[in-house]
């Protein structure tokens, strides 16, 4: 056990007498992630009641969701309803973003704090806000309403995100090259756009998310056949526990972990390169 | 002369070139402008508007009124009160060793903790709320080995009620808070330990006099985020209280979902959101807002 008279800090202070709370940060990540990863084991149990561990194994429950129209239905079009949100949010918040940065009128601060109170306001008053609105224009149960409602809920994310990425780009780079004769945009495109792209697919990224998981104001606003996975999960949730929806919750954690691993590779190589 | 005053025209075209430049840049939000305006804030102010007429459609502060003199209502924003306050103090005392703990460690090492404190926070918030529910239930895993082991006899009440939402919640909230705390910790210049250390301090006493208060706005950051998102939080208590923590945001959406109450609901909401707006109102006054807005994200 020499590792214990070693000095844990440039304070001096030996691992020995760190090892409590060593043992305590390691009990509170335990706590963070093991309760959400013991899922998926229990959901390859062939039984009708969740076990861990199984008792005995078998896919009885993910053939259930994925022989389950519904819960395709769903699936698709929550998996639809974040593509879209990605592809409307990230352009919007990259302009933004470099809009409000390089203007650098006094408005900018006042319209970044008002671009991002999607974040501050209350999800469900902006869910029912939605909803009345949405009667009115008959935008309930529609893509497009659903799309439009993701992407703001998704905005203030990217912004910050992308504008982080700005502020760290040294904007020199695009005056040479606007010196040189390239024009606005084409500077952007050519010389700005490839250097911040890690952080616009972290925010692209996060749109994704964002969208998938939105319970609240699916929860008002899509319905029958466009009803988002979360939302058919949540009104299941709240009668019984349904042995299916560990194998749906497997499968989200599945699609959530590759996009976080995808975040955390893209993140990386901007540290490499910087 | 001549010179002078081409340089004052030429100046005052490029002063009147430029404005429309930062112009055109600024319409580059546009877009982003109209979308905040028309799904958030035009049906929110037309809530507000709504929230200002009675049953009858005249206008009163009836809705207000009836949230201060029916118990109901003030029982509920007890709750949620009670809720988000003891949610974020559990955050606190759990946050902070782990906050300190991931500070103190070596590179390689803080990767892999960082990624375990990162990972639930890109999960699902309703599949962490379902593994919860499996967790703890009455048959649940916790339970089951509770008994086993002989650590307690009768299946404990752990979810459908308060425990259930608060254990719940911590978890969601609990990377809202170690980040911003985190980020403060790292930033803390090793040299003033090593000084306090040199000056004759002990471990624990350079702990509390130079470490402690240097994280503090990291502290405060986090705390307000998790506390605003806490008063508005909705699903995991609506799943793991069990119908007996009633929050805020529960109420207005019975009222929406049975009733088709948009007044008394939208000035649930209304009061809701002047709640939040207060709060972080304060924190900006302590502390910088950049930092507040900088670290969280929605709920």
């Amino acid at each position: 056990m020499n590792w214990l008279q070693r000095p844990a800090s440039d304070t001096q202070i030996t691992h020995g007498r760190r090892l409590w709370l060593y043992i305590i940060g390691v009990l509170i990540l335990a706590f963070l992630i093991i309760p959400t990863l013991i899922v998926i084991p229990m959901s390859f149990s062939q039984s009708q009641y969740l076990e861990f561990p199984p008792r005995v194994w078998g896919v009885r429950w993910y053939e259930n969701y994925f022989n389950s129209i519904e819960w395709m239905t769903a699936t698709w079009v929550s998996i639809k309803a974040a593509f879209w949100t990605v592809l409307v949010t990230t352009p919007i918040a990259t302009m933004a973003a470099y809009g409000l940065y390089v203007s650098n009128i006094r408005a900018a601060r006042f319209i970044f704090v008002l671009l991002i109170t999607p974040m501050m306001v209350p999800v469900v008053l902006i869910a029912i806000g939605v909803f009345f609105a949405y009667t009115r224009l008959s935008l309930n149960n529609t893509m497009v309403g659903l799309v439009l409602a993701h992407s703001v809920l998704a905005l203030p994310m990217a912004l910050i995100v992308i504008s982080a990425g700005l502020r760290s780009y040294d904007m020199n780079q695009e005056r040479v090259a606007r010196s040189l004769g390239a024009s606005r945009l084409k500077a952007f495109l050519v010389v700005t756009l490839p250097q911040i792209r890690f952080s616009v697919v972290t925010g692209a990224l996060l749109a994704f998310i964002v969208s998938f998981d939105e319970v609240i104001v699916a929860l008002f606003i899509s319905g029958g056949d466009m009803s988002t996975i979360t939302r058919s999960m949540f009104l299941a949730l709240r009668d019984q526990i349904d042995p299916t929806i560990a194998s749906i919750s497997t499968v989200m954690i599945l699609i959530t972990t590759v996009v976080f691993l995808l975040a955390q590779v893209l993140g990386k190589s901007k540290n490499r390169e910087s | 002369m001549a010179t002078s005053i081409t340089t004052a025209r030429n100046a005052e075209a490029l002063r009147r070139d430029e404005r429309r430049e930062r112009l055109l840049l600024f319409g580059l939000s546009l877009p982003a402008l109209v979308m905040v305006l028309l799904v958030i804030l035009v049906p929110v102010g037309w809530l507000f508007w709504l929230s200002l007429f009675n049953d009858e459609g005249v206008l009163s502060t009836y809705n207000y009124s009836r949230m201060l003199e029916s118990k109901s209502y003030v029982r509920i924003f007890k709750t949620t009160f009670k809720v988000s306050f003891l949610t974020t103090l559990i955050c606190v005392l759990i946050g902070y060793p782990l906050a300190y703990f991931l500070s103190q460690l070596s590179k390689r090492w803080v990767t892999i903790g960082l990624i375990a404190v990162l990972l639930p926070f890109w999960t699902s918030l309703l599949v962490r709320t379902y593994a919860w529910l499996v967790v703890l239930q009455r048959k649940g895993l916790v339970n089951e080995w509770g008994m086993e082991f002989g650590w307690w006899e009768t299946p404990l009440r752990l979810v459908h009620n308060l425990n259930g939402t608060l254990i719940g919640m911590v978890h969601i909230m609990l990377p809202f808070l170690v980040l911003p705390l985190y980020g403060s910790m790292r930033s803390i210049d090793v040299d003033y330990l090593k000084a306090a250390a040199n000056l004759g301090a002990t471990p624990t006493k350079s702990f509390w006099f130079v470490f402690f208060p240097l994280s503090l706005p990291g502290l405060f950051a986090g705390i307000t985020v998790v506390f605003v998102l806490c008063l508005g939080f909705f699903v995991t208590p609506a799943v793991l209280g069990g119908g007996k923590v009633i929050m805020v945001s529960m109420k207005i959406e019975t009222l929406i979902d049975l009733f088709f109450n948009f007044g008394t609901a939208s000035a649930l909401g209304v009061v809701l959101l002047v709640l939040t707006l207060a709060v972080l109102f304060i924190a900006h006054k302590l502390l910088s807002l950049d930092r507040v807005l900088g670290s969280g994200g929605g709920a």
